[in-house]
């Protein structure tokens, strides 16, 4: 469990997917991907940590993953096998309803 | 948080995509990535502080952008139409910058204290020459990104100054990562040391679009370049625009087939402009964006169907859409404030002021100007209707107050805009023994007629509080403008003083 804060990056355990939180709740959360905690970007994976085959559906680049509550939103920076997760529950990705291009 | 993030999430989604072409030069975004890194470790080993840039829009502006994002310096473009003392301050001011230029300014440049001068030529010679090194930059999203020297039209230069945090939180705020088509191109003619020339590297990156530069803006070699180039997607300021409809005037049509999506911001667009523009380009979707140096460029925009709906209503509420800057993004909030700081209704006249992760608000030397909430105060006048769009009617320094009347100089400028022989029209305040301040309007007329001063005091006498009348009226060849088409308002009143006595 960690306070998470904007601007903060985490990678996966089991994949190669990494992500940056672009809006964190407030209270303490462990995000997961692939079913297993993520982790500091310099961070050694757990020994013997696996991919979970509910959590394998992959993360995409540049994607929005929200949870329901709608106070936890991650970015993914760099793509992988597992799927995004946090307190037990997937992430969904976010439609983002686009903006027409002002520059 | 840095900008880098978003050009190595660029170059692994679409890493053979061109990023940019300049002339017969292009670079991918792998190409683009590589060269930063070695242009890094070239600023690492010259100890300079800053990153500057003296130059017209070419590789070295991405280039050195997201060199001085990896190597945790600020990039700092500054205005290549400055001389002398003015630019001697503003290199001492930065000092010890890495500078990139031309050839022609180069020597004297080098004679500068704590500049590191390099051409422009091998700057890029020696950044697509060498290798990238290691990819890691500083992650802090503190760090400053870039330095910009807002324009001064109401003092002199300062530095607002850019975090990462600002910038990434601005691009991922309106930008979807790789929304743009392989085709998509942009052609950005403003120059580098506008924000707008800055937003529109790091949203094109994102986007995964890529930018055809024009160094010096014509509106011929504009027509030609997005032709050749296939351009999709272009950003002007209002003078740019005027001055391609005009290049246009003989042409039957437009004849730009690509361009689906034209931006324009940065000025008052005039009502006439942008109305003729849809007609000469019915089939591009038109975006008015409002946006501050200091709020990492767009906070607020009238989209397309915005466009087409007030132009195509009878409603004169609806209609007057046209005339505004849209709604705020849904990452900002605006609010319009009285004197006292008190928010403001639904088209009540205030300032503007807007909060966001995307808001700087401070400045190099002088801190910050947000409140205690976050809010910054932008010095623009205006009002948002019920629906949020908002309208923009100058700025809050140039308010004439007029026996303690406030009054906008934008409200009294539209009214004389739209008489048939009035060309182009200023407002200002010159002072008044008995109202303190006395409004006073210059008046370009359209070529071949003739109004008198009379006429136009009727004029907007019959629309407008008769407080609003000018008291006094000079007719003019024209009015002073910079660069960029922004109004010298106060050169303006100067000049008008200057006449006066």
């Amino acid at each position: 469990m960690a306070q998470l804060k904007a601007g903060t990056r985490m990678r996966s355990a089991v994949c190669a997917t990494e992500v940056m939180v672009v809006t964190a709740p407030a209270e303490d959360v462990e995000v997961t991907c692939g079913g297993v905690a993520m982790i500091a970007i310099g961070e050694d994976p757990p020994a013997g940590a696996s991919l979970s085959p509910d959590s394998a559906k992959g993360s995409a680049l540049g994607k929005r993953y929200v949870n329901e509550a709608g106070d936890l939103e991650l970015l993914c920076t760099k793509p992988g096998e597992g799927s995004l997760g946090v307190g037990g529950a997937l992430l969904s990705l976010k439609e983002a309803k686009p903006l027409p291009s002002s520059d | 948080m840095n900008l880098m993030m978003l050009l190595e999430m660029a170059t692994s989604g679409f890493g053979d995509r061109v990023a940019v072409r300049s002339g017969a030069a292009s670079l991918t975004y792998s190409q683009l990535f590589e060269a930063a890194g070695a242009a890094a470790q070239e600023i690492a080993t010259s100890g300079c502080e800053r990153m500057a840039l003296l130059d017209v829009s070419s590789l070295a502006v991405p280039v050195g952008l997201f060199a001085s994002a990896w190597a945790g310096v600020p990039f700092v473009p500054l205005n290549y139409r400055l001389t002398g003392a003015e630019l001697e301050r503003l290199v001492t001011e930065i000092a010890p910058s890495y500078l990139i230029t031309d050839t022609d300014r180069a020597e004297a440049l080098s004679k500068l204290p704590g500049a590191t001068v390099v051409t422009r030529e091998r700057f890029l010679e020696r950044a697509t020459s060498g290798a990238a090194g290691e990819p890691s930059w500083p992650m802090d999203p503190e760090e400053i990104a870039i330095l910009l020297f807002t324009s001064g039209t109401t003092g002199p230069p300062k530095a607002a100054l850019l975090r990462h945090k600002h910038l990434v939180s601005y691009i991922l705020g309106s930008v979807e990562f790789a929304a743009a088509d392989e085709e998509d191109a942009v052609l950005v003619s403003v120059p580098p040391y506008h924000v707008a020339g800055m937003a529109a590297i790091a949203s094109s990156v994102y986007a995964g679009r890529r930018i055809v530069q024009l160094p010096d803006f014509d509106a011929a070699a504009w027509l030609e370049l997005a032709r050749a180039q296939r351009v999709t997607n272009a950003f002007v300021v209002p003078t740019m625009l005027a001055r391609v409809i005009d290049a246009l005037s003989d042409a039957e049509s437009a004849n730009l087939p690509h361009l689906r999506a034209l931006s324009y911001g940065g000025g008052k667009m005039p009502l006439a402009v942008i109305e003729r523009a849809m007609k000469l380009f019915p089939d591009t979707d038109f975006t008015n964006a409002y946006g501050l140096t200091e709020t990492s460029s767009t906070i607020s925009l009238l989209g397309p169907d915005d466009h087409r709906a007030a132009a195509g209503s009878d409603d004169p509420e609806i209609r007057r859409r046209l005339t505004s800057v849209g709604r705020p993004l849904p990452s900002v909030e605006v609010q319009i404030r009285d004197e006292e700081g008190k928010a403001l209704g639904p088209g009540e006249r205030g300032e503007i002021y807007v909060r966001g992760e995307q808001v700087s608000g401070e400045y190099l030397g002088r801190g910050s100007t947000l409140d205690s909430e976050g809010w910054f105060p932008t010095r623009d006048s205006g009002s948002m209707d019920g629906e949020g769009h908002i309208f923009i009617e100058g700025r809050a320094d140039d308010v004439i107050v007029r026996g303690g009347e406030n009054m906008s100089p934008g409200e009294i400028e539209d009214v004389l805009l739209e008489h048939d022989a009035v060309a182009d029209a200023a407002v200002v305040g010159i002072p008044d023994e008995q109202w303190g301040e006395a409004v006073a309007a210059a008046v370009v007329t359209q070529p071949g007629c003739s109004v008198s001063e009379e006429e136009i005091r009727n004029w907007v006498k019959a629309r407008l509080r008769s407080s609003r009348t000018p008291q006094r009226i000079d007719f003019r060849d024209a009015l002073p403008y910079n660069e960029l088409g922004k109004l010298l308002r106060r050169k303006l009143r100067a000049e008008m003083l200057g006449d006066g006595t």
